[in-house]
């Protein structure tokens, strides 16, 4: 039950960022921030198909509604990085991505969008990773992201590394943004997870790889897109041999998956879930710093969910 | 047969040739699956009897039928499949619409020792030394050249235009493809052969054809004894000279009733042009004096091909020589030998057989084939070279072995492709960012799709590239992905000749299912 002190207290604030927001000419963002407001700052779920883990999860946010409105355009980002079969876990598994999408145009979605900067050739990556098919199968756009054409420079404010950085336009044009990593091992900065993911929404990756690459991805992370939820697929997990893979000898079957609207405390579960030490990766104690979300899990309000 | 559904014939045949061949060169997505180029490619004649040369078999040799098909009825190569001859008669017809006087031909003298000689040269050049003509001339192979240099660009600035115009739509069918040029001096040969073969076809119809193609001027010669050919009924001609001046060939000499069967393409325009229906296409009345003669040219011809077919063979068969990597050159990071593309087998033998169509490099979904201007030397100019600072092969992809129509590619199965070792990776720490900035990267290391490239503990939290060479299949991911300019500090040298890289190990990943949330 909410007093009369909090309601003051809640309003004056929102309003106080409401119209910071507004006078920003940030509109969409007020819009998306405003609708969400969820019970848990993280649902973990385990022991199902990811597909329905991702059912059960969501409904413990509120469904889908709590995060995207009627006649939105969603931007959904899966990992589509590699020319790898579903079954080898490099990439995120069709399957969720296409219940995903499902649960979008349920909530009113007017356009879902997927695409990826793939590492391998696009139309293969596309194609084997099974994503394209299950993407269409459920209704979306799914759009290349193969030239340079599709992205447009824009600034980080606050980036230590990374001042500017090149977009994809249709994360430019979305209302909602939806991360939905696979967690892997990964050969240099050891974990991919929900940070290191977008990579993939960027051009020149170069840059970043020679520029500090650790500095950069928490850098990224200033942005004003953020992800509204993010959604880490740990059914099959690579745990070696990351980001490509040799053969299934590198996965785990973890059947679990992890649910947060803050990506810092995603990578933190993740590397639990992985099986590394937090304070190796360290992009997430740079993201920490720079205040893009909380790595003290025990602070944050989780549901575990075993199915 | 005098009617004009011959000529209809032909023009509908030959472009649905001709569309055939747009669309695998416009492929730009590879949605053509190569069993279907493959057929259309079977029956380009140097091609197919290249394919035979290193097959030895005649399953795949469509030459063959172009061969019988010539004995037949003539050169209907020339006006039905060749995709250069259909190319210039839609030139002709360009600059007949243009100017009508473009399109009078009339007859002329052949440039019968002209023509002659070059095939003999042109032959003599392949058996003896190798592909440098045959490059330079089989009609095929300039068209393949006028298709991915000339052609493709203006296709894709269509497709992105398309493309353009649809994503304002929302709609994602098309997509924007960057056009990358090839460097300046790759031009140099499409571009002079376009301007010589062009002007040609759009003033003089089929000379090319009739005076530099070696192919051209090989099935004429057979044509000499080809049973159905182009007939003039004496008594019905009025000597109006109607078909000499629309025959693209300049062929028919309508005075002494006379067509020059060597040159005469089957293009039937003659046929539909006579209005005293004195023309038409049946089997051939030989006159009974030229019979021995006749049988002295087709001996001639016969045993000229029987040496054609045979001499390569003991040719090869005697020589084996072990090629040498090319010397240094002054490529940045010190590369010995060029990578040559997969199944390959040998740079030698690559360059042996190749004669620079270049539907590889129009069909490498990477765009990782490039034409080599001397990285091979000059047999090897305009053939296809591994260009890993423009692209990487990609390790599911077998695309340029299975279209390759002269089998210089030989086609490898998937996973014989990814045990291929086509060269081998090199690490020059001292150009790694790990070492340089202190950093992490790891570039390379996630593109190889093998793990040749893994990484190690080094100074910190920070891990830095090794190489494994064994399992490395040379596919240049790491040297592509590399971020470090102008040197890389990964790179990988070609093997002269392709050897089997072993396969990755990779032990069962020591871990079990979680029953517990570990957070």
């Amino acid at each position: 039950m909410m007093n009369r002190r909090d309601f003051l207290k809640k309003s004056a604030g929102a309003g106080l960022s409401a119209g910071a927001a507004v006078s920003l000419g940030r509109y969409d963002r007020l819009r998306v921030n405003s609708s969400a407001s969820p019970k848990y700052d993280m649902v973990a779920i385990m022991g199902g198909s990811p597909e329905a883990m991702f059912d059960l999860g969501i409904q413990e946010f509120g469904g889908m509604g709590a995060f995207v409105r009627k006649g939105q355009k969603v931007v959904v980002k899966p990992n589509i990085g590699w020319d790898r079969t579903p079954d080898l876990a490099a990439n995120t598994s069709p399957g969720l991505v296409a219940r995903i999408i499902e649960h979008c145009f349920k909530a009113g979605a007017k356009e879902v969008y997927v695409f990826d900067h793939t590492c391998d050739n696009w139309v293969n990556c596309y194609k084997n990773s099974g994503i394209e098919k299950a993407a269409r199968g459920a209704g979306a756009k799914v759009v290349p992201g193969s030239s340079e054409k599709y992205y447009q420079n824009v600034d980080i404010p606050g980036g230590v590394k990374l001042r500017s950085v090149k977009v994809h336009e249709l994360l430019l044009s979305s209302d909602v943004f939806i991360n939905v990593p696979i967690l892997k091992d990964h050969n240099s900065t050891r974990m991919t997870s929900c940070l290191k993911n977008m990579m993939g929404v960027v051009w020149d990756r170069g840059f970043w790889h020679s520029n500090n690459l650790n500095q950069c991805i928490a850098d990224y992370a200033l942005f004003e897109k953020k992800p509204a939820l993010n959604i880490i697929d740990c059914y099959n997990v690579m745990i070696k041999n990351g980001p490509q893979g040799v053969s299934r000898n590198d996965l785990v079957l973890k059947k679990s998956q992890i649910i947060t609207s803050d990506w810092v405390a995603g990578d933190v579960a993740s590397t639990r879930m992985l099986g590394v030490d937090t304070e190796k990766i360290e992009y997430i104690a740079m993201a920490h710093k720079l205040g893009l979300g909380n790595m003290n899990l025990d602070s944050l309000n989780i549901k575990r969910i075993k199915m | 047969m005098r009617s004009p559904n011959l000529r209809r014939f032909r023009i509908l045949f030959s472009a649905i040739v001709l569309i055939c061949f747009f669309a695998i060169f416009f492929d730009f997505k590879n949605l053509i699956p190569s069993k279907y180029i493959n057929i259309l490619l079977a029956f380009q004649f140097i091609p197919s009897l290249m394919k035979f040369y290193d097959l030895g078999t005649l399953v795949t040799a469509g030459f063959i039928v172009i061969l019988i098909l010539t004995f037949l009825s003539g050169r209907v190569y020339c006006s039905f499949l060749c995709p250069l001859g259909i190319g210039q008669d839609l030139f002709s017809r360009i600059g007949g619409k243009i100017k009508r006087k473009f399109r009078r031909y009339g007859f002329k003298r052949p440039f019968t020792i002209f023509r002659y000689t070059l095939l003999a040269v042109t032959i003599i050049v392949t058996l003896v030394w190798g592909v440098y003509l045959l490059t330079l001339l089989d009609p095929y192979s300039i068209f393949g050249r006028f298709m991915t240099y000339l052609g493709r660009p203006v296709g894709l600035v269509i497709n992105n235009f398309i493309s353009w115009v649809l994503h304002k739509f929302d709609v994602y069918t098309f997509e924007h493809i960057t056009i990358k040029g090839f460097q300046l001096l790759t031009y140099t040969l499409p571009v002079l052969f376009l301007l010589l073969i062009g002007s040609l076809s759009l003033t003089k119809g089929r000379l090319y054809c009739n005076m530099i193609c070696p192919v051209g001027t090989l099935l004429g010669l057979i044509s000499k004894i080809s049973i159905f050919r182009i007939r003039m009924d004496e008594h019905k001609c009025t000597k109006c000279g109607r078909c000499s001046v629309g025959c693209k060939s300049s062929c028919i000499d309508f005075l002494n009733h006379k067509v020059d069967v060597t040159r005469c393409v089957d293009c039937f325009n003659c046929v539909n042009i006579c209005q005293e229906k004195a023309i038409s296409f049946g089997i051939v009345r030989l006159k009974h004096k030229n019979h021995e003669t006749d049988m002295e040219k087709r001996k001639f011809v016969a045993g000229s091909i029987m040496l054609l077919l045979g001499i390569p063979q003991i040719i090869r068969s005697q020589e084996k020589v072990v090629p040498l990597p090319k010397k240094a050159s002054t490529v940045k990071e010190n590369k010995t030998c060029p990578v040559c593309p997969p199944g390959g087998v040998s740079i030698e033998d690559f360059n042996k057989d190749c004669t620079a169509c270049s539907l590889c490099i129009a069909a490498c979904p990477n765009g990782v084939l490039q034409p080599a201007m001397m990285q091979y030397g000059l047999a090897g100019v305009m053939q296809p070279v591994m260009d890993y600072h423009k692209s990487f092969c990609t390790y599911n992809c077998t695309r340029c072995t299975e279209i390759c129509p002269t089998y210089a590619l030989h086609p490898l199965a998937l996973e014989a492709k990814k045990l291929t070792q086509l060269g081998k990776v090199n690490f020059i720490k001292d150009n790694c960012i790990v070492k340089t900035e202190k950093t992490a990267c790891g570039a390379c290391s996630e593109a190889c799709p093998t793990k040749a490239v893994y990484m190690i503990p080094y100074e910190g939290n920070l891990l830095i590239p090794e190489v494994n060479n064994e399992i490395c299949i040379g596919c240049g991911h790491c040297e592509f992905a590399c971020p470090t300019t102008p040197y890389k500090a990964i790179y990988v040298d070609g093997n002269s000749i392709h050897v089997a890289a072993k396969a990755p190990e990779n032990e069962k990943a020591e871990s079990e299912t979680p029953v517990e949330f570990p957070f």
